[in-house]
């Protein structure tokens, strides 16, 4: 973030990504990397926040090992974006607004390693460049909180800002839970932070865990306090950390050694202009478009590779006449490796499967008949109002024909002569 | 403005500062004189005067985002105290992963 190392760290050898300025050297001095910044400011707009035309870091004043400068270099008061927003789906499948308080720009810490009564520290990671994004208290189920996490991975990734791999730590996920009795509207007087919890699934668990032992605490008449907890996943419970300092305890105060930051309109315009296209555009584009269901839409837009890849066969099927709800249906039910496929390959693939296919209502007529006769107790199931008799009639009269035969019109007949008799 | 005993302790466990009763006592007199001292500067009217944080007036100061070479492991724990491993090794903290 403020020094010429490479961020590419994970995996390497210990403390062989550092400079003076990420050791804290004597003398050595910050530096802002320019597309950090932009890179902030465009997650910043994806959530629908307001870039700040003035932005300053401030120094987060903290006695840590994970930080040889005795503070971070982070920001405070003049966050470069704030008040956004992004819509999840709760528990009970409806959309939620949750508020974004701010994403600003700030720098990543060393790694401690716990080794009997020492600690192991590796300065890799510290000043890699790391975006902080804080919601509002705006979640009410586990639901809204994996969507969310799932749709800022997915924007990260459509922004091309980060690979968003929580398994190597590239995006991290600190929870804040409290919970209030029913019909209170105030928010409770403490939280407590799950914090290193350095996996999806973990951080789910962590945090059901931690509403169930909140709430047992409370109606034991305990008094919960502001604290961070981890999560230990052989016993599956949380465990206290360390009690949360006051947020004043950390002294923060302007970043003396560099300039403040000043975004113009003309850059902000610049960056959006160059914004892509984002998921949730994308899936009413898709709609209007190609009148794809949203599950459709959901599993085709979860990468931004694989909505290209439907758009390009989507192209390529124009041509045959090929309907893009078939193209999206053929992706999704066989699971197409978009990597080792070409789009022109799954029209071909299209074009193939319905090479042989009888279409001819002649010859299905005669197919339906027979099944008909072959089968006189299922088909009486079905006279007398049986429907999924009929499946157990389609089922024979494609197993005759090899599955070689339009189903869709297959069926219509078979009604249609059942009906008749 | 002068500093509790309780101020003092606080801001030494902020700094990592392990103080004596007596340093205590002591830090306590100094510092309420630096503070005194400093309050001068509130006689001063700043009513339409912006804070200053930074005195170069410059804004907007950015690098590419080229990377360098960094130092060497060896260069790195050359004045580490205690290494292993290749990391720095530190009295342990608490906070289990």
């Amino acid at each position: 973030m403020f020094c010429s190392c490479s961020a590419d760290y994970f995996g390497k050898e210990p403390n062989t990504h550092t400079c003076p300025v990420c050791l804290a050297l004597p003398g050595a001095l910050p530096y802002i990397n320019e597309e950090a910044i932009n890179d902030c400011i465009k997650i910043g707009l994806a959530l629908n926040c307001t870039v700040a035309d003035k932005s300053l870091f401030e120094r987060k004043n903290y006695f840590y090992p994970d930080l040889p400068k005795g503070y971070q270099i982070s920001q405070y008061r003049w966050p470069l974006t704030v008040n956004g927003w992004i819509e999840v789906v709760g528990q009970d499948g409806k959309t939620k607004k949750i508020r974004i308080n701010r994403a600003h720009q700030e720098e990543d810490t060393g790694k401690l390693t716990h080794k009997d009564s020492n600690t192991l520290i590796d300065f890799n990671r510290s000043g890699v460049p790391l975006v902080e994004i804080v919601t509002e208290p705006d979640f009410s189920d586990t639901t809204q909180i994996v969507d969310y996490a799932k749709k800022l991975q997915q924007i990260f990734r459509y922004l091309e800002v980060s690979n968003a791999d929580m398994e190597r730590g590239d995006m991290r996920l600190e929870a804040n839970i409290s919970v209030r009795p029913v019909g209170q509207t105030t928010l409770p007087n403490y939280r407590v932070e799950l914090k290193n919890i350095n996996s999806f699934r973990f951080m789910m668990a962590a945090v059901e865990y931690e509403i169930k032992r909140q709430i047992a605490a409370l109606e034991k008449g305990e008094r919960l306090q502001q604290e961070t907890r981890g999560w230990n996943e052989d016993k599956k419970e949380t465990f206290l950390q360390r009690v949360k300092e006051e947020a004043n305890d950390y002294r923060y105060f302007p970043e003396p050694d560099l300039p403040k930051l000043k975004i113009s309109e003309n850059q902000i315009n610049q960056i959006k202009s160059e914004l892509p296209e984002l998921p949730v555009q994308k899936s009413v584009r898709f709609q209007k478009e190609f009148g794809l269901r949203l599950d459709q839409i959901l599993v085709l837009i979860e990468s931004s590779e694989l909505s290209e890849f439907y758009e390009r066969a989507v192209e390529v099927g124009r041509s045959h006449h090929i309907d893009p709800k078939i193209i999206a249906n053929f992706i999704i039910n066989r699971k197409i490796n978009i990597e080792e496929t070409a789009p022109t390959e799954i029209i071909e693939q299209i074009l193939e499967s319905k090479a042989g296919i009888v279409e001819d209502p002649g010859q299905i007529e005669g197919l339906a008949a027979e099944v008909i006769s072959e089968n006189p107790q299922i088909a009486a199931d079905f006279k007398k109002g049986k429907e999924t008799a009929l499946q157990a009639l389609i089922g024979a009269g494609m197993k005759k024909r090899k599955g070689k035969v339009s189903v869709e019109i297959l069926k219509s007949t078979l009604e249609n002569l059942l009906q008749k008799e | 403005m002068s500093l509790t005993k309780d101020q003092v302790k606080h801001v030494a466990k902020l700094a990592n500062l392990p103080l004596t009763s007596e340093e205590e006592e002591k830090y306590a007199e100094q510092l309420s004189k630096i503070l005194e001292y400093v309050e001068q500067l509130n006689s001063v009217d700043t009513k339409d005067i912006e804070p200053t944080f930074n005195v170069s007036g410059q804004e907007n100061v950015m690098r590419k985002d080229e990377t360098e070479a960094s130092l060497s492991q060896e260069e790195v724990l050359s004045n580490a105290s205690k290494a292993e491993n290749g990391m720095f090794v530190t009295k342990g903290v608490f906070e289990p992963e």
